[in-house]
């Protein structure tokens, strides 16, 4: 590999663009330029005609409009138009605006350079590929249940707190890091972000850097499980049709191997035809004898997700993996366009006001303990930033990418959407009575788990409007085809009672009320599973990486022992939170919850500290804060939850205060205590929160560490005025493709001439 | 009509339906020699690489 400066580059460029001529070769034509001039872009793009001004000014007014009626205007309810008004102007104006300033400034994309798609083509994993299809193809890779889920948590202090962490963000945190992470990784060749951290951070850093990683997949992958096994459990109907997608998997993945090789169209077809066929049937079944065959508890439920997650693991990827991923995506997009047509056709009420009473509470709300700062950006997690993203920006996508301005719109523009997904679960949870989500997302030590004491409960909880008798919460219960829906904690299915309020209305009427609501059930849970087994694959991989630089053999990813070995390690480690979670008496998710988006979030801080490190490599200092705005951010949010989680004296929010107030309370002699009302459920919190706590203490330290290794790389860069970057060197394109959704006008002009003089580029069955 | 295959176009290329096509012309920009794979060999192929490159998919 040969190291390329900054500097340098401009020199390199001319030198070797094939418009320069040169050094193309006898047998390559002379071909148009492969990119605009930065000149001619930021020329057109600074071009304010009127109709521009006009444009952009409404999309100004119309965003302010919606800010000021979500968090000004009180009295009546809000209007969830709102929300889509507020959010989609914001990201707008910071795709036109904000992610041009970084592309202009910070990143300086060159198409004349060519991609990994392009000078690495196989055919396989480098493939240049269409932006609006990546785009999507990248949408799906990063969308799952988490934006869906966090913002229904943080609903509990009201829509306003939520709604403005999720948009701004993204606008500030998210999209730049996997805006940055995908460019870098794309300019190094595809390198993964542990092997960027390597790069750049040194040995100790970045082996940091990998535990770390490890830790905190294991720590998503137990969680996101938590949230299935919370919504399956005692659901006769949700875990029948959630079964059977292992079955309709299977056929897909025979039929793609040996009946019809290559048709994934079709098949993926006939797999959401069969999808829904099975959450019809699931009603019957909830409703028949066989129902007691599918009704299982919670632990049972948690064992049968272990022992899945090691099959799926080991199992060849065409059986289960790949025909399931393609079921996953179809459904992801499907959903998704549904349920942004049906919020914006609907438009329904909001009953949560702006600021609920646990914003203001130190002691937070019974759904996530802790204050607003910094749990609330803590439990959103995916719809704002996440750290996750920068596992996907580092791997799959930068090997597609097709030009190197492409990225903005895939990176930048591919978290807005993510965001926007957040905004809508938000929607779907605020628009659901607050009683009913109050009495679902509680934990049973708070609710008592019968429609009776939980009515009893969050009427006494005295919020403002909320007066909820049984009758209510038996009702809807019986609405979605479900024997109860107290303490149905994890955040699925009080989204899919929202999507189902929703979906219903647009669709179906009270009649369908439980057919969507399993159907928004089945969706989380088939963008779970798929996560999960995907995530245990790929933390097997690292962990074998790992282990074999201190046995060779390791290395070896198709050597049994290895697979086996890695592969019960990884589900050991995850089915062992998991299984924790669902035992915990003080509830599961209201515990590890924060756990969760501290890791995410923590992840993202690694990612940020490793762009910090590249970014300060040019020497200088002056756009060094579009990395440090979002880096600070997120360090002050995770170092503050994980002291709160560490030190906090509240035994509901601190893990160690609750340990020792426990293992006080036996040594004691007492046998009951708070929620805990056997000694072994003593024995239980003590063991779960003293697990917790050093989870706490691990990724704290262990991000500390890298934030540490990153700050010295940057400041010595700088003082030094500036080190070679570990960029590949670069080699010119000979394609083209614009850049953004609606290209330029220049860019259509080089369009066409590359159209006239080269031909249709070949890519993705010519369009 | 024409935004019908669009439709449909984008969607392929998103569930990765269109792999094979994009392979043969992958091949055929290479200017290898040799004759390309034929689709149920590549299909083999490819989740065979699958296996051996995990992908991650997110929360």
């Amino acid at each position: 590999m040969l190291l390329v400066t900054d500097r340098e580059r401009g020199v390199t460029m001319t030198t070797t663009s094939p418009g320069a001529g040169g050094t193309a070769g006898p047998d390559q034509q002379e071909l148009p330029p492969a990119g605009v001039d930065d000149e001619v872009l930021d020329e057109q793009r600074r071009r304010w005609t009127p109709l521009r001004i006009a444009t952009w000014t409404a999309i100004a007014l119309l965003g302010g409009l919606g800010w000021v009626m979500l968090a000004l205007i009180r009295g009546e309810t809000v209007n969830a138009i709102w929300f889509v008004f507020a959010a989609v102007c914001t990201y707008l104006i910071a795709y036109r605006f904000y992610s041009t300033y970084i592309e202009r400034k910070l990143l300086r994309p060159d198409d004349r350079r060519a991609t990994p798609a392009e000078y690495a083509e196989n055919g396989q994993d480098f493939v240049p590929t269409d932006r609006r299809v990546l785009y999507g193809h990248h949408f799906a890779a990063i969308a799952g249940a988490g934006p869906l889920v966090g913002p229904v948590l943080a609903a509990q202090m009201g829509y306003l707190p939520g709604t403005i962490w999720i948009v701004v963000g993204v606008v500030l945190a998210g999209a730049v890091q996997d805006y940055l992470v995908l460019f870098f990784s794309m300019r190094r060749g595809g390198r993964s972000l542990a092997a960027m951290a390597r790069d750049e951070l040194g040995r100790v850093g970045g082996a940091a850097a990998v535990v770390a990683t490890l830790a905190i997949m294991i720590i998503l992958i137990a969680v996101l499980a938590l949230v299935v096994v919370q919504a399956l459990g005692e659901s006769p109907w949700g875990v029948f049709s959630v079964a059977m997608t292992v079955p309709i998997a299977l056929f897909m993945g025979f039929y793609l191997r040996y009946l019809r090789p290559g048709k994934v169209g079709e098949v993926s077809a006939i797999g959401v035809a069969l999808l829904l066929l099975a959450i019809v049937a699931g009603g019957w079944v909830a409703e028949s004898g066989l129902a007691e065959w599918f009704t299982f508890d919670r632990t049972t439920l948690a064992w049968g997700v272990v022992i899945y997650g090691v099959v799926a693991a080991v199992l060849p990827v065409w059986m289960l993996l790949a025909p399931r991923d393609y079921l996953s995506t179809f459904m992801k997009i499907g959903t998704i366009v549904l349920l942004a047509v049906a919020v914006i056709v609907v438009r329904p009420d909001v009953m949560a006001p702006a600021w609920s009473e646990f914003a203001g509470d130190p002691a937070g709300g019974p759904v996530v303990p802790g204050p607003l700062f910094p749990f609330l950006f803590v439990t959103i997690a995916c719809g704002a930033l996440s750290g996750f993203h920068a596992l996907i920006s580092s791997g799959t996508t930068p090997k597609l990418v097709e030009k190197e301005r492409q990225t903005r719109f895939i990176g930048y523009g591919g978290m807005l959407m993510e965001s926007f997904v957040a905004i809508m679960a938000l929607v779907a949870a605020v628009s659901i009575d607050r009683g009913i989500y109050f009495a679902m997302n509680a934990p049973t030590a708070a609710t008592g788990g019968t429609v009776e004491t939980a009515a009893l409960w969050v009427n006494s909880l005295g919020l403002a409007g909320v007066n909820i008798t049984p009758d209510v919460l038996a009702g809807t219960a019986q609405a979605v085809g479900e024997q109860s829906i107290v303490s149905r904690t994890g955040g699925a299915p009080t989204l899919a009672l929202g999507l189902a309020n929703i979906l219903a209305q647009f669709f179906g009427g009270a009649a369908l009320m439980s057919f969507w609501y399993h159907f928004a059930i089945m969706f989380e849970a088939l963008f779970i599973l798929t996560a999960v087994d995907a995530g245990t694959r790929v933390a097997r991989f690292m962990l074998q990486d790992a282990v074999g630089t201190v046995v060779p053999k390791f290395r070896d990813m198709s050597w049994r022992p290895g697979v086996w070995i890695g592969t019960l390690v990884m589900c050991g480690a995850w089915g062992g939170i998991l299984i924790m979670g669902v035992t915990d008496p003080l509830g599961g998710i209201n515990t590890l919850f924060p756990l969760f988006g501290i890791a995410n979030q923590l992840l993202a801080a690694i990612a940020l500290a490793v762009c910090l490190a590249i970014v300060a490599r040019r020497g200088t200092v002056r756009y060094l804060w579009i990395v440090l705005v979002p880096l600070v951010a997120v360090a002050v949010i995770t170092v503050t939850a994980s002291l709160y989680k560490i030190f906090s004296p509240t035994p509901g929010v601190g893990y160690w205060a609750q340990h020792f107030a426990y293992r006080d309370a036996i040594a004691q002699g007492r046998t009951s205590m708070g929620a805990a009302k056997t000694p072994e459920q003593m024995e239980a919190v003590v063991r779960n929160t003293f697990i917790q706590g050093t989870l706490s203490i691990v990724f704290l330290v262990l991000t500390l560490v890298v934030i540490t290794a990153a700050a010295l790389a940057a400041l010595r860069s700088v003082r030094a005025g500036g080190f070679p970057s570990a960029e590949r060197e670069a080699v010119p394109s000979r394609i083209y493709a614009p850049s953004g959704l609606v290209p330029q006008a220049a860019e259509k002009e080089l369009e066409k001439r590359w159209l006239a003089e080269v031909g249709a580029p070949s890519r993705t069955g010519g369009h | 009509m024409r935004a019908w295959r669009g439709c449909a176009w984008w969607f392929r290329g998103v569930v990765g339906a269109d792999a094979y096509e994009r392979y043969l012309a992958a091949h055929h920009r290479g200017g290898h020699t040799h004759p390309p794979m034929g689709e149920r060999e590549f299909w083999r192929a490819h989740v065979d690489h699958q296996e051996r490159h995990p992908q991650g998919r997110c929360c």
